[in-house]
């Protein structure tokens, strides 16, 4: 089946899912909330499904394009429908229909209020979001990128919590002001270029001075993805007003459009202009290691504690991307899954308790182990998954960060690596608040345990915490290739560079 | 000597159907009796705005003049014609239902509208100094009097008195900067002034002083800083369709008119015009942005948006002053098209939905009245939320594509300045775009509106709709059209 669209069909089901609930959910207000809920597990799951189709004929022997699709769309400006995947890009295209799923499991009970718009709302996110991740065409790549704001900024502002007006703007004009000098960055490359085709923009060689400006404009939008220090701050609010299922989302794979964008633009299209920048990334990176993990530890919010530690890991994902090395590089991939996993369970992990007290405070909770024993188990897998033990998916990738960062720049590993001491503290701790300790809080003498959806909702992330922590080859073989090419690109191109400074002397 | 050349009477045969159209429904609404007259005349001015535009893309072949040369008719103006009736039309339309419930249903409404479009399609096919002030006059004095047509009220009146005042004044710059030029350069003809700026290599400065007046003339116009004064309270205090009137066909002609008077006698004057588009174009885009942030009421709201669009819009005309690549300029004039037709369907759409915020009988004007609509009327609220992002140039909406080609115009223009500031204005005006998102969808709800919506309402709502958010899909018709427009200016 080579010429079934797949790439097509995982982009678009999900949109199609939400027209039809839009155009053909009828009857009562509950009637309609089950279809929805029930029509959109089933288009994700069916989704996710074809999704690993993607992983099934893909061949992971070449690092070109796979499953292109191509055709016409504005013909004289040489804009192209154009997608395609190769080992970088196929594993985010999984989590995003992965998550999809896990996300709307999570909000079958939590979500009362308009359900069927939430529904679509996830659906059309999740078309943008695979859209993004598998688009070639670099003006394509911008309209999913920039059309995810729209039903983040809605879910986030619907069913979001008491700030959440602060909250959806917020994340709204911080993530569009980064992205519009994207835009012009990429209407000048189009203009030096001659093209949006991202294949050959790939192999095209910027002039130095010019690489400057376009990797800056680049990096002032996935700085703000990502989120880098110091244009953090729109995420711990962003993730405190959202639904647990939008933190989902969120943590899990907007923020890995940032590190995305890293590996797929900024290194090998600007590759002097990186190297010129590599200090400046290790820099922010390795305050917002060390820094964040600081205020982590001090937050009373179990969600902010969440959302500054994943402002720590996405920081490893950058040190890693720019040390530039195939362990470093490929640890970076794999630290962004590991945490689109992990904090995806973190967040839902909070959503359960959330569900049932309404408060997310850490003082609210304490020996939950007394009564939630099965919780306080998946609670730790994940707590110690994002902590770095050996045999969980954390592990590797921070473990190949720092081997291919120490062979970069031995200090900055140094460095690097007190944010896994202070990352252990902090969740530790967060774990010992809420969960050990003696059992006082009458509120609390009631609380259930995991209900059998919420446990299923868990399970493919535990499994896939476990196989990627345990045996990881499957992963980096896929991405093997590509990152390869990746990196031999972009030495090439700096080894090409200094020849001619050198031959200019 | 030759005798004056026998008028090619054809080629202005849209103008001379309009106004006898014009005449015909004046005459025949006297006749009718005061209930039907309002209703059949407008529907007769509706059909005959479409006749005309029919027969405009009829007479579409080649570039040709009229009139000893002062009438033209190119691609570039049959475009713009088509643009302006349609949009005209649309108002008509929506009309219909406001005038009705305000007690202003009088037939010399859709008629003075219809004389306004005259004016303004003759604008936008004046081929001499002369021709383009006798469009320019009939616009405006038809508009003046629309403005005020609410005459029982106060601020309709004012509204109307404010335009007149003002516009008499840019109407008085204009024919100050037109006589200048005439006086040193001793003509009026389009043709003649381009030929003899091209052979001389330059202007006297008498010109360029008259220049200037032109271009403040027609900046009033287009509502470009700083000549916008008029615009937040003449689009408040006017009658909803009125305002709704305003945001696009006068747009529309003063644009076009913008561009040919520029590109056309002054096109070797680039470097003389071209910094002045580019101030204007930023204090539009910039003042738009912040002005509109603290606005309550919705119209004021729009008022400013339109100012800001503009600015957008005038970023085309500044990158067409680049003398130094056709293609280049070729590409801002057929950019700035695109951008206003795109322009005319987010506007189009947007007042179909003020036009019907209405509770108990009274139109709702404040921004806090769209609360919570996405539970009293969802299919409305998903209409404005998605003009609303399409303002705000948020892909996938029509929007987006419109600024894309603008900046990408700008960029290749190498005008980053006017690019970087473009984008940011673009982001401060998001944040009230958003604002309206968020009061309909995050907010309590209030009451709902009155209902039922009116067919027209919900026809232009639907087509406007299916129009920004499709037109990403299918992109290409309006691409090549506008392309064919600024071939037959430019080539010419």
């Amino acid at each position: 089946m080579t010429n079934f669209p797949w790439l097509s069909v995982v982009i678009f089901l999900p949109l199609i899912g939400a027209l039809f609930i839009l155009l053909f959910s009828r009857g009562t207000p509950e009637q309609v909330s089950r279809d929805a809920r029930a029509v959109a597990l089933w288009v994700s799951c069916i989704t996710f499904l074809v999704s690993l189709g993607l992983w099934v004929n893909f061949d992971v022997r070449t690092s070109d394009f796979q499953l292109v699709e191509k055709s016409v769309w504005v013909p004289g400006l040489d804009l192209a429908y154009h997608v395609g995947i190769d080992g970088i890009s196929l594993f985010f295209v999984l989590l995003s229909t992965l998550l999809t799923v896990v996300c709307i499991l999570a909000s079958w009970e939590s979500i009362h209020e308009r359900v069927k718009e939430y529904m679509v709302a996830f659906l059309v996110l999740e078309t943008l979001m695979v859209g993004m991740f598998a688009a070639l065409d670099i003006v394509l790549f911008y309209v999913f990128f920039e059309g995810v704001l729209i039903p983040m900024y809605l879910i986030i502002g619907v069913w979001g919590g008491p700030r959440r007006n602060y909250a959806a703007f917020k994340f709204f004009l911080y993530t569009l002001a980064g992205s519009v000098l994207m835009l012009l960055a990429i209407l000048m490359m189009m203009f030096e270029a001659g093209t949006s085709d991202m294949t050959r923009l790939l192999n095209f060689d910027f002039a130095p001075s010019l690489q400057t400006w376009l990797w800056l404009a680049f990096f002032a939008s996935f700085a703000v993805k990502v989120p880098m220090w110091p244009v953090h701050t729109w995420l711990p609010d962003a993730h405190v007003e959202a639904p647990t299922a939008g933190s989902v989302i969120l943590a899990g794979v907007l923020l890995k459009f940032g590190g995305y964008g890293f590996l797929r633009f900024s290194l090998p299209m600007f590759p002097l202009a990186s190297l010129e920048f590599t200090p400046l990334i290790y820099t922010l990176s390795i305050v917002a290691v060390i820094y964040t993990s600081l205020v982590a530890l001090a937050q009373e919010d179990m969600k902010k504690l969440i959302a500054y530690s994943s402002v720590a890991h996405m920081a490893f994902v950058t040190l890693g991307a720019f040390a530039a090395n195939t362990q470093a590089v490929e640890g970076a991939i794999i630290h962004m899954l590991s945490h689109g996993f992990v904090s995806a369970a973190l967040f839902l992990v909070v959503g359960v308790v959330y569900d049932r007290m309404h408060s997310r405070e850490i003082a609210t909770y304490g020996g939950l182990v007394h009564r939630m024993p099965v919780y306080a188990l998946i609670f730790m897998v994940f707590m110690m998954a994002s902590v770095g033990l050996p045999g969980t998916s954390g592990f590797v990738g921070e473990v190949l960060v720092l081997i291919g960062l120490f062979k970069a720049n031995s200090w900055v590993a140094a460095f690097a690596a007190t944010g896994l001491i202070l990352g252990a503290a902090y969740m530790l701790y967060l774990y010992r608040r809420v969960i050990f300790g003696p059992l006082t809080k009458d509120s609390l003498k009631d609380i259930l345990d995991l209900s059998p959806r919420e446990i299923a909702v868990f399970a493919p992330l535990l499994i896939l915490v476990f196989w990627m922590g345990i045996y990881p080859q499957p992963f980096l073989e896929v991405m093997h290739v590509s990152v390869d090419n990746l990196l031999e690109r972009y030495h090439s191109a700096i080894a090409a560079h200094s020849a001619t400074a050198l031959a200019a002397r | 000597m030759p005798i004056a050349a026998v008028p090619n009477f054809a080629i202005a045969a849209p103008e001379m159907f309009l106004a006898g159209a014009a005449m015909a429904l004046l005459v025949l609404g006297t006749f009718l009796s005061d209930a039907k007259a309002a209703r059949t005349v407008s529907y007769g001015c509706i059909a005959a705005l479409i006749i005309a535009a029919v027969i405009v893309m009829a007479l579409n072949n080649g570039s040709r003049t009229a009139f000893g040369g002062v009438f033209i008719l190119d691609g570039f103006a049959v475009f713009m014609k088509v643009l302006i009736l349609v949009s005209a039309a649309a108002v008509i339309f929506m009309a219909r239902d406001y005038l009705a419930r305000h007690d202003i249903d009088r037939f010399e409404f859709p008629i003075l509208i219809v004389l306004a479009t005259l004016g303004m399609i003759m604008m936008v096919s004046a081929n001499d100094f002369i021709a383009l002030y006798l469009g320019l006059e009939l616009q405006s004095l038809a508009l003046y009097v629309i403005a005020s047509f609410q005459r029982d009220g106060t601020r309709s009146p004012e509204a109307g008195l404010k335009y007149f005042v003002l516009g008499a004044l840019a109407s008085g710059m204009l024919l100050y900067g037109m006589s200048l030029v005439y006086g040193f350069a001793g003509a009026t003809g389009f043709s003649a002034l381009a030929d003899l700026f091209k052979a001389s290599g330059g202007a006297p400065i008498g010109v360029i002083v008259g220049l200037v007046f032109i271009m403040a003339g027609l900046a009033f116009k287009v509502s470009a800083v700083p000549f916008h004064m008029w615009t937040p309270d003449v689009y408040e205090g006017a009658p909803t369709p009125v305002t709704a009137l305003f945001a696009v066909a006068p747009k529309i002609a003063a644009m076009g008119l913008f561009i040919r008077v520029m590109v056309g006698p002054f096109g070797d004057l680039g470097g003389q015009w071209q910094q002045i588009v580019v101030f204007i174009a930023i204090a539009s885009m910039v003042l738009g942005a912040v002005a509109a942030i603290n606005q309550r009421n919705i119209k004021r709201l729009m008022a400013y948006s339109s100012i800001g669009n503009m600015g957008y819009a005038l970023i085309g005309l500044a990158v067409a002053g680049e003398t130094a690549d056709a293609a280049v300029r070729a590409d801002g004039i057929r950019n700035m098209l695109i951008f206003l037709a795109i322009y005319v369907f987010m506007n189009l759409g947007t007042f179909a939905v003020i036009l019907t915020m209405r509770r108990g009988g009274r139109m709702v004007e404040e921004i806090d009245g769209l609360a919570g609509l996405s539970k009293t009327n969802p299919m409305m609220a998903l209409a404005l939320g998605v003009f609303m992002f399409s303002m705000a140039g948020i892909p996938p909406f029509a929007g987006f594509l419109g600024k894309l080609y603008i900046f990408q115009s700008a960029v290749q223009a190498e005008l980053f300045g006017l690019a970087i500031i473009g984008v940011l204005a673009s982001v401060i005006a998001a944040f009230y775009y958003i604002r309206i998102v968020k009061v309909m969808y995050f907010d309590a709800p209030d009451e709902a509106f009155d209902g039922p919506i009116s067919m027209e309402m919900k026809t232009v709502l639907f087509v406007s709709f299916v129009f920004v958010t499709f037109f990403i899909v299918f992109p290409t018709p309006l691409l090549t059209s506008a392309a064919k427009a600024t071939t037959s200016l430019l080539g010419g």
